[in-house]
């Protein structure tokens, strides 16, 4: 097994289950960030460089930046963090925890069974990407726009003051 | 080489650590991030499969969940601002009325 996945899938997970289960949202934020950046390694180290670069640019970039943004917005105060952590009680965990449980058995079931094999070493360029994108996949290509608008003109409606 | 089951199996233990998130936090803005991790999860299970077959629908499968989750989030943020107008906490279980309480 690669030593670079290796690194970077454990930070990435420790850094997932540190940021579902701060207090503080804006540390849960950060460490979001940590895990979307280990992500791009990931994504980096299979040969795929065009996934990286979107997922720092786009998640690590954009969306993390406008959950920030309204982070602040809500002005999330030492009485807020208070209140999330006495949300955040053992008994709380207990029933989701036992059907995540539940869940992973049936995936660990599905891995061990299927096939093995290994990922291609070869890279996926950024220009393949593209060509079976904007050839095969026109539509779907449409039809992503259509959802962007339909998301801008929503969030534009129920961003009006009334 | 990297066996595919490595990254698969990452994939879906971050997908269960965002549903356990969704699950148990009440907080609005920890539910919204939890949906994200899922997504970003499976996107990670997408370039898994791509790259297993070395050809380019995985990378382009990842673009398209990008577009949702940013859609997505574009939304679920908006419907917290707003939320917040009415209610004093971002509490996901204050907010069961569809109408003014």
């Amino acid at each position: 097994m690669n030593a670079v996945f290796l690194v970077a899938g454990g930070v990435t997970l420790v850094a997932t289950a540190v940021a579902i289960t701060r207090a503080n949202a804006v540390h849960a934020l950060l460490y979001f960030v940590v895990s979307l950046l280990g992500m791009a390694v990931i994504f980096f180290d299979l040969g795929a460089p065009f996934a990286a670069a979107a997922e720092v640019i786009v998640y690590a970039g954009a969306i993390v930046v406008l959950f920030l943004f309204v982070v602040m917005m809500l002005s999330l105060d030492r009485a807020a963090a208070i209140r999330e952590s006495s949300w955040m009680v053992k008994s709380v965990w207990a029933v989701p925890a036992l059907l995540v449980v539940l869940l992973g058995g049936a995936l660990a079931r599905v891995l061990t069974a299927g096939a093995g094999g290994g990922v291609t070493p070869l890279v996926i360029t950024p220009q393949a990407v593209g060509a079976k994108m904007f050839t095969a996949d026109l539509a779907a290509v449409e039809l992503a726009s259509m959802l962007l608008l339909a998301g801008l003109v929503g969030a534009f409606h129920l961003g009006r003051k009334p | 080489m990297i066996a595919w089951t490595g990254p698969a199996a990452l994939a879906g233990a971050l997908f269960l650590l965002g549903l356990l998130g969704l699950l148990a936090r009440r907080g609005l803005v920890f539910v919204l991030m939890s949906i994200e991790i899922m997504l970003n999860a499976t996107g990670l299970l997408f370039i898994t499969a791509g790259m297993r077959w070395g050809n380019p629908d995985g990378q382009i499968m990842l673009i398209f969940v990008l577009n949702l989750a940013g859609a997505e989030i574009a939304l679920g943020l908006i419907l917290i601002l707003r939320l917040r107008d009415r209610l004093p906490t971002l509490d996901g279980d204050a907010a069961t009325l569809l109408r003014d309480g």
